[in-house]
């Protein structure tokens, strides 16, 4: 297993380079560039800014610094917000998008797994459709309406947490619970169908006839072989919740990592977008590699040392 | 992030806990962080955009331009109810007879929040490092009415000795101007002609150096009413009163909250629920709601800012000036403007928004279907028959799409043409009509400064805001004269004529003057209507008992 | 980790079937018929398609047909969903929204299906340098930034809809492609599917006869997941420039454009958002049933 990890952490590095390389060429192939504004600048004025950032240089030229800064772990200043570099801006606003996204996570993973769980035990009846219904409310309603829907009933009708921010608890609350509400319904959904599926096979119904608890067939035997896909669908999600969600945290004004993805693209930032696409990528391998790790404890049978 | 979760585990609980507490409770009404702090006389704004930054030398934007307000303070200020230039740091200041030099004379007691005192070097310090090339400031043409100033910034002229400005003793500032500039001492409130401390510069870096700490709380220093407290970027920004600004007496605001709120939903829920004090990012849709249930809360001000289509007369079929006029004229502005713009804005017939105390263009653009269809016909395309394939290209944005699509109707009922419409986001769409690729665009022009000149100027030949490929003589002639004109009442006549040129012309479709709507706490006065939404931070203050009365 | 004996008597489904093609999806088609919820969900389905075929002639007015004296009125006999903020009518706008939506729906999950499918159970089937190979590469498709992406092909490709669904589909594969590998991989291990390549059996026709169809439990399950997202993710991709033209409109569209009004014009919110849930619901519903249909495990309890 350690040398399937360590081979694993090996291949980062090819992937990085092509990942830096794409988005290099790919964020300046899209039209505009990062100081085009609605009041023109004069080409004097747009040819001396980029001479600042070297974004006159031939485009070899820059991609071979920007390489040979990242070599030294030096991202450059984002060129949208200048009095920080891109290495500040992520971390200073990496916690924040973590913390949401692990509540969301737990969010998603308890209502999700529970729901998935009891649905499955007893297919086709009421308490297989009721969980069902309420996961399927988080998939209907997307999270831009379902945050503002949360903020009417619970913020400005009942005023039991705030409209917006992140501070206090009971700020935390309600974009937790958005982030969380989609994944929360997806994880149901397949928890259910990976369930129902295990629960009719041949080894489950060994251990029941061999007299194994209920409690202890479900969850030891069932959810150990049933969540399979639950975890290679958690894999990139997880990820995802991670490093932020552009619309919660628009929403609740929450100073996490999602608006930069979004707005650092939109915006040609040109640093930026590289700064967070890196980060993002790194996230999704090691996440990716945790799936296959719990993959390969879930289910024995998948051997990596093949791979 | 073992620990975060832990920390997590705490707050969820925390969480739980108010839960029980505020249903236990019954949810008694508590006081709001807006109550609580009009009673510190700490003023809480909705401030849209998180800044880009604080140096007002990097910064382009309206969010910026009110911190660098409260941080720093210029030559002159205005009044916010008449817009005129009043003393600031300069306590007088004289003009020659050609209009082009203005001697200033500082106050002797004007300091920065450090206690040194503001010198005419402090000014001829800052306007040498915007203007210098190194610096790459977007915003330094601001600064290119001064004699020799534009050539110094675009690198022709090395020494900054020869451009207009000396500093003739530590009190006493002298600027030489190109051309009279009837608007030079309003564009001081701008923060691009702000004062710099030089030694804070010059601490964390070189004069020319882009991004370095000295923008931080505890590094900067600022002359203006307040100063840097506290910045957490996408969260708040807090400016306390600054005891060394020369007239500390006179502010009566303990602090200023600027809040970042991307949302405009948000932010008006975030006023709602009594989070704020002042916004002026209200969703269209709920201004009506506060205009007939809480009058006393909303403000909507005309704003000195235009809303139009350019047409692209390059390209067919717009280089055809009966179809630009017709298209002009086939648009019902009031009734676009009363059942789809709201807000209480103003049709527009031309394109420099009226000016009470100064200019007001007496020409506009007719609604005129008769004409228009006549026009239309000339042009080789009788109702409507034959017109090639056409689009209006507007940024993503839901206002922009309802109004694209109601003029896209008049069109079709009026014309008998068919437009189709499309949304570029906002990047796309620049860079699509600084390089003439459309055929009609939205647009929209925000002065900086009370003149006609800031929005004609942009449609001279080849200008870098025309982005019409219009080019017209006479209309370039006609700016040129009316900036070589001193007396103000024939240098609007010269205006008028070439705004009456360019009306003609039509490279553009005046649809709207904008307004800006404010919403006000109750306890909060001072906030004064002027048409370019300028909010002087110096002169608000609180009376914590009128929100009981209300 | 291998203290679970009672796992290692596999179940040899599959291979006492002579002919899968046959009954096993006559058998599947029965139980389906018996899950009234399933059938309902095919009902509504079918009703919800049929509206989306039928919208030019049975919508009461035009999509674009504006009434500037009735701006944002609510429901009543004239307009049954109310109308929007340009005077049109909205129920109107929910048919023709739901043509583009569903249409969305379809052809980008199908893509997202087809492509995620294949490639997960090449790399899960083939193992070994290629499977490895083939997760990287989507990795880093994973990692590109979807939003230059969009805005790029908005530029070089102008907009239409089957860029659209392109679109679409390109992102939306990579999660099921992951998901059908894991369990094809845990799938090839089991003592059937060894029992085939003994057999002589071509390795395309196990993967197509034998492992896909054992896989098809959460390929149904995640299908059903992606219709909402791509509906969704039309109206973000709309944002962008690529989406669906204004006065045309799409369900994901309406419900953006409601929910800045939903405390002023509620309806602006709920009919669009109605329509999407109900037939959403439906097709999960159907998933479901369709799953435990298939599953050839219950089949035999």
């Amino acid at each position: 297993m350690a040398r399937f990890i360590g081979r694993r952490l090996l291949h980062f590095i090819p992937v990085l380079f092509v990942v830096v390389t794409l988005t290099f060429f790919l964020v300046r192939l899209a039209p505009g560039g990062p100081f085009d504004a609605e009041k023109a600048r004069s080409e004097e004025a747009l040819a001396q800014i980029e001479r600042v950032y070297n974004l006159d240089a031939p485009l070899h030229r820059q991609y071979l610094d920007y390489l040979a800064g990242l070599i030294h772990g030096d991202l450059g200043p984002s060129l949208q917000k200048p009095e920080r570099t891109v290495t500040e801006w992520i971390l200073l606003r990496l916690p924040v998008s973590l913390e949401l996204g692990v509540y969301a996570l737990v969010v998603a993973l308890g209502i999700g797994l529970t729901a998935g769980v009891i649905a499955a035990l007893r297919p086709n009846t009421f308490t297989d459709h009721a969980p069902m219904s309420f996961a399927m409310v988080g998939i209907c309603i997307p999270n831009f309406v379902l945050g503002p829907v949360l903020v009417l009933v619970f913020a400005l009708w009942l005023g039991w947490f705030g409209v917006e921010g992140w501070g206090a608890a009971s700020e935390k609350v309600l974009p937790s619970i958005t982030l969380g509400a989609t994944y929360a319904a997806y994880i149901a959904r397949m928890t259910r169908g990976s369930m129902l599926e295990v629960l009719s096979q041949d080894f489950i119904r060994t251990a029941r006839a061999k007299g194994l608890s209920e409690a202890r067939v479900v969850l030891r035997h069932g959810l150990r072989g049933g969540l399979q896909p639950v975890v290679a669908f958690l894999g990139p999600a997880a990820a995802g919740l991670l490093s932020g969600s552009f619309v919660v945290e628009r929403i609740f004004q929450v100073p996490g990592l999602g608006q930069e993805f979004v707005m650092a693209a939109r915006n040609r930032d040109y640093t930026m977008v590289m700064g967070t696409v890196l980060f993002f990528a790194v996230l999704i391998m090691l996440f990716n590699l945790f799936v296959d790790i719990a993959q390969a404890w879930m289910d024995p049978r998948i051997r990596h040392e093949r791979a | 992030m073992i620990g975060m979760s832990r920390q997590g585990v705490w707050n969820a609980a925390a969480a739980a806990m108010a839960l029980a507490l505020a249903l236990g409770a019954g949810c008694s009404k508590t006081e709001t962080p807006a109550v609580r702090a009009a009673r510190e006389g700490v003023l809480l704004v909705g401030n849209g955009a998180e800044p880009q930054a604080l140096d007002p030398h990097l910064v382009t934007g309206v969010p910026e331009h009110r911190i660098a307000t409260a941080l720093f303070e210029g030559l002159c200020d205005l009044d916010p109810a008449t817009l005129e230039a009043v003393p600031a740091v300069a306590e007088s200041w004289a003009v020659s007879d050609d209009g082009c030099v203005y001697t200033f004379t500082l106050r002797p007691d004007a300091k920065w929040s450090n206690g040194d005192a503001v010198t005419a070097d402090d000014f001829a310090y800052a306007w040498e490092r915007i203007l210098s090339p190194a610096l790459a400031s977007e915003y330094a043409y601001m600064l290119h009415c001064i004699k020799n100033a534009k050539a110094f910034n675009e690198g022709e002229l090395d020494a900054f000795g020869q451009v207009g400005v000396r500093v003739v003793d530590a009190r006493t500032l002298e600027v030489t101007l190109e051309e009279p500039t009837p608007y030079f001492l309003e564009m001081q409130i701008h923060y691009t002609w702000f004062p710099l401390h030089r030694a804070t510069i010059e601490q964390f870096g070189g004069m020319t150096e882009r991004g370095t700490k000295w923008t931080r709380p505890g590094n900067l220093v600022g002359n203006g009413a307040f100063t840097l407290e506290r910045w957490e970027p996408n969260r708040v920004l807090r400016v306390v009163k600054n005891d060394h600004y020369w007239n500390a007496d006179a502010v009566r605001l303990s602090a200023v909250e600027f809040h970042p709120i991307e949302d405009t939903l948000t932010e008006e829920r975030s006023f709602r629920t009594g989070n704020l004090h002042l916004t002026e990012n209200v969703p269209i849709s709920k201004i009506e709601g506060y205009q007939r249930d809480t009058p006393g809360l909303i403000r909507i001000d005309p704003y000195y800012g235009s809303y139009y289509y350019r047409l692209n007369v390059t390209r067919p079929p717009f280089d055809d000036v009966r179809v630009r006029r017709a298209f002009a004229m086939a648009v019902d502005r009031d009734t676009l403007v009363a059942r789809v713009v709201r807000a209480g804005r103003r049709p527009a017939g031309n394109l420099t928004p009226p000016d009470p105390s100064g200019y007001t263009c007496a020409a506009s653009i007719p609604y005129d279907v008769e004409a228009a269809r006549a026009l239309l016909a000339e042009a080789g395309y009788p109702n409507g028959e034959g017109f090639p394939p056409t689009e209006l290209l507007y940024n993503t944005s839901e206002n922009h799409k309802l109004i694209a699509e109601a003029v896209q109707q008049m069109w079709k009922d009026n014309l008998n043409v068919h437009v189709a419409l499309l949304n570029q986001d906002w990047k796309v769409y620049l860079s699509s009509m600084s390089t003439l690729d459309y055929q009609m665009a939205r647009s929209a022009w925000i002065g900086d400064f009370v003149d006609p000149i800031n929005f004609l100027e942009c449609f001279v030949t080849g200008g870098g805001n025309n982005r019409t490929g219009w080019a017209s003589p006479a209309y370039d002639a006609l700016i040129g004269e009316a900036r070589r004109t001193l007396d103000a009442g024939q240098r609007m006549a010269v205006l008028e004529k070439a705004e009456r040129v360019l009306l003609d012309e039509a490279p553009i479709i005046p649809v709207y003057f904008y307004t800006r709507v404010f919403l006000i706490a109750p306890e909060l006065r001072g906030v004064e209507s002027n048409l370019l939404g300028y909010i002087n931070f110096k002169r608000l203050w609180f009376e914590p008992e009128a929100r009981a009365e209300g | 980790m291998n203290a679970h004996n009672d796992r290692e008597i596999p179940a040899p489904a599959g291979t006492d079937e002579p002919e899968p093609g046959t009954s096993l999806w006559k058998d599947a088609w029965h139980r389906l018929w018996q899950n009234r919820l399933a059938v309902t969900g095919l009902v509504v389905l079918c009703c919800m398609t049929a509206l989306a075929v039928l919208t030019p002639w049975i919508a009461p007015y035009s999509y674009d047909e504006q009434d500037l004296e009735l701006t944002a009125a609510g429901p009543c006999a004239r307009h049954w969903f109310g109308t929007d903020r340009l005077g049109r009518d909205l129920l109107t706008r929910v048919l023709y929204g739901g043509r583009v939506s569903l249409m969305v729906g379809i052809a980008a999950t199908s893509v997202s299906l087809v492509v995620g499918v294949l490639y997960g159970a090449i790399a899960g089937f083939a193992g070994g340098r290629a499977d490895t190979l083939m997760m990287r590469f989507v990795d880093i498709l994973y990692a590109l930034p979807y939003t230059v992406f969009v805005i790029i092909l908005t530029v070089y490709f102008g907009r239409n809809l089957v860029l659209l669904f392109l679109a679409i589909g390109a992102v939306e594969w990579l999660t099921m492609a992951r998901i059908v590998r894991g369990r094809v991989m845990s799938l090839k291990e089991k003592e059937f599917i060894e029992a085939t390549t003994i057999m002589g059996l071509s390795r395309g026709r196990v993967l197509l006869r034998h492992l896909i169809p054992n896989a098809l439990g959460p390929i149904i399950v995640y299908t059903t997941l992606t219709v909402p997202r791509v509906m969704l993710l039309e109206a973000f991709l709309s944002f962008l420039g690529l989406g669906v033209q204004a006065p045309m409109s799409s369900w994901g569209l309406l419900i953006q454009q409601g929910v800045e009004t939903m405390e002023e014009f509620p309806w602006m919110l709920i009919f669009p958002s109605l329509a999407l849930s109900i037939t959403l619901f439906s097709l999960n519903f159907l998933g479901d049933g369709l799953r435990d249909a298939l599953d050839p495990q219950s089949a035999r309890s």
